[in-house]
């Protein structure tokens, strides 16, 4: 490298020695913030199997998917029409309940028990608990109603309750995730 | 820095000689919070409180390196093992509750500390870097409470743990992944429990070096007092030691009589029962409520509930009670009147006492209140005049205000005359002009 071009010996050493630790202390930051993120074990168990044998039209039970609850609901058929009933375009986060179910199982209303707010577990997938003026769920945080097809209508949470990946196994059996 | 005047560190023991010119660590303490720092000598009661958060995070760290001598941060026996240094572990019982109710006397005293530069304009120059190392104490401060109110994992810990990560789930595109790292899994579980043990222990020191920060930076212009006029002369000052360490001696008796009477008598009423449920991912509790000091910031939270053109309601509540806090980083330069203490500026003061502090008041109740009306809509007018406070009335008050005549000194406002003056006139006749302002 001769002095003629303009680039001394010393400036390039600098160059690279700087640029040398950066790439360095990236190498060092990635490790330390990829630790953090969920590990092996914890993503390992992150899908489950349920028998929907029991839940008789109108019941509902909480299971747990991914440590978090997830309700699954036989809606009667008063419950799909009032679902039905529902002009899409007026709703905050506008959804169909055939989009939120699967074809031919328009009954199963299967969504994750977490309210799209902060996080709380709705109330309503339990017998006598409150369901709010939509007949869904209804979140006591901070006050979300959710209708027959778990989707919002009133409060502050910005979404309908999400309906996580799942798939019928058999006619009894839904695995989720 | 300090005054000309300062008394200066002469060691006469030989051993205090040696190690003055070694390791120069008691001339350092001794300029800091000794005979060799002058504070104006009209400080009123308020200017205990700085002293008193130091104490309190001094206790802080005590019972606490205590209780992680007994807790286990697991989420199988973490709430036994709370339960256990209650009931079984000597003294046990009285470290717990030290602990908690210890929290709760931070905040009551950096509440205080707050509202003390807020109503006196302890931020103003040239002190702006003191009190903006403050507001990062109180963020930091808020981190660790909200992390150490996690470790028992009861119901209120759980659930708190699950709302607040959740409010960075509302920040788009990046929110979930987001919230899933911070709590390393999808719902909080051991790994959020153990990280925030770490986080707990460590965050405390972090505030220990801000604070020596803190009181570096405040020690530049040094203290300022209740008039808000800057120290001119000797007379307008008194050594550190021993005045106000007597004084803040006496505070601390008032304090630790106060902190007993709540550590001994009453040490859960600023509890929540649900805590003492196990967590139960399961099932939320019918009402759940941050800790107090959190409740004016958590109405706030709560207050949006319309989304605001592109923006949804979530992610609007989130951004203003993080704004709430980030716009007093602002505040040195909102207000512009160049005079300092409230005492002196009667619009001002109008704001402070019949917008501010009600306004305060109004969240912090609704706050600790279910979300239904009347306190949403409480709590929404309350908002709205929090921020008008800080981004419009603190503004143009501070630019149409006429403030009343300042005293000339210190010395002055304490003994009605201030003889040195009149020895001082090339001094003087600067300061009649910057009295007139």
């Amino acid at each position: 490298m001769a002095e003629a071009d303009g680039v001394r010996r010393r400036d390039f050493i600098n160059i690279a020695a700087v640029s040398a630790a950066g790439v360095a202390g990236v190498g060092i930051v990635v490790p330390l913030v990829s630790q953090m993120s969920a590990s092996a074990d914890v993503l390992a168990a992150s899908s489950t199997e349920i028998d929907i044998s029991s839940i008789q039209p109108g019941q509902a039970i909480k299971a747990i998917f991914r440590k978090q609850p997830v309700f699954v609901r036989n809606l009667t058929p008063h419950e799909i029409s009032e679902a039905n009933k529902v002009d899409v375009s007026s709703l905050r986060d506008p959804q169909t309940l055939e989009e939120r179910t699967k074809e031919g199982k328009e009954n199963w209303l299967i969504t994750m028990g977490v309210c799209t707010h902060l996080g709380c577990v709705p109330l309503g997938a339990g017998e006598g608990e409150a369901k709010g003026e939509f007949g869904g769920y209804f979140c006591p945080c901070h006050g979300s109603s959710y209708d027959t097809a778990a989707r919002i209508r009133k409060g502050p949470a910005p979404k309908n309750l999400e309906v996580p990946e799942y798939a019928f196994t058999t006619d009894t059996v839904v695995k989720i995730g | 820095m300090s005054f000309p005047w300062a008394k200066e560190y002469t060691p006469s023991h030989p051993f205090m000689q040696w190690m003055d010119q070694r390791l120069p660590l008691p001339r350092l303490v001794y300029n800091a919070v000794g005979g060799g720092y002058p504070v104006p000598r009209n400080l009123n009661y308020f200017w205990n409180f700085g002293f008193l958060a130091a104490l309190c995070l001094g206790l802080q760290i005590v019972t606490g390196i205590v209780m992680a001598m007994h807790y286990a941060a697991n989420t199988q026996v973490a709430f036994d093992t709370i339960e256990q240094t209650v009931r079984d572990v000597n003294w046990g019982w009285m470290m717990r509750y030290a602990h908690a109710n210890g929290a709760s006397a931070f905040f009551v005293v950096i509440y205080i500390h707050i509202f003390r530069g807020f109503f006196y304009g302890s931020y103003k120059a040239p002190r702006e870097m003191v009190w903006l190392l403050g507001v990062v104490i109180f963020l930091l401060m808020m981190a660790t409470a909200f992390m150490g109110y996690v470790l028992p994992w009861g119901q209120m810990s759980f659930w708190g743990a699950k709302v607040i990560t959740g409010l960075f789930g509302a920040i788009p595109f990046v929110g979930e992944p987001l919230q899933q790292w911070l709590l390393g899994g999808f719902a909080p579980d051991n790994a959020a429990l153990n990280r925030f043990f770490s986080l707990h222990y460590l965050l405390p020191f972090v505030i220990v070096g801000v604070v020596i920060l803190h009181i570096w930076a405040l020690h530049i212009p040094g203290s300022s007092n209740p008039t808000g006029v800057e120290v001119k002369s000797e007379s307008d000052t008194v050594p550190f030691y021993p005045y106000y360490v007597a004084k803040d001696g006496w505070a601390i008796g008032v304090f630790a009589i106060l902190f007993c009477a709540a550590l001994f008598f009453f040490p859960n009423a600023l509890g929540h029962p649900d805590n003492y449920i196990p967590a139960n991912p399961m099932s939320t509790p019918a009402h759940i409520v941050p800790e107090w000091y959190f409740w004016p910031f958590y109405a706030i939270l709560r207050a949006f509930t319309q989304d605001f053109f592109f923006i949804p309601a979530k992610l609007m509540g989130v951004l203003a009670m993080f704004g709430a806090i980030l716009v007093w980083f602002f505040l040195p330069w909102l207000d512009r009147s160049p005079v300092r203490s409230g005492s002196f500026r009667p619009l001002y003061r109008k704001f402070f006492f019949f917008g501010l502090i009600p306004a305060m008041a109004v969240l912090f109740y609704c706050g600790g209140a279910p979300a239904e009306e009347p306190y949403v809509m409480l709590s929404q007018i309350a908002a709205l005049y929090y921020f008008a406070h800080f981004l419009i009335v603190i503004p143009i008050v501070s630019a149409i205000e006429k403030p009343d005549p300042l005293p000339f000194s210190i010395t002055e406002s304490v003994l009605g005359h201030d003889e040195g003056a009149k020895l001082r006139p090339a001094h003087g006749a600067t300061e009649a002009v910057h009295g007139d302002v």
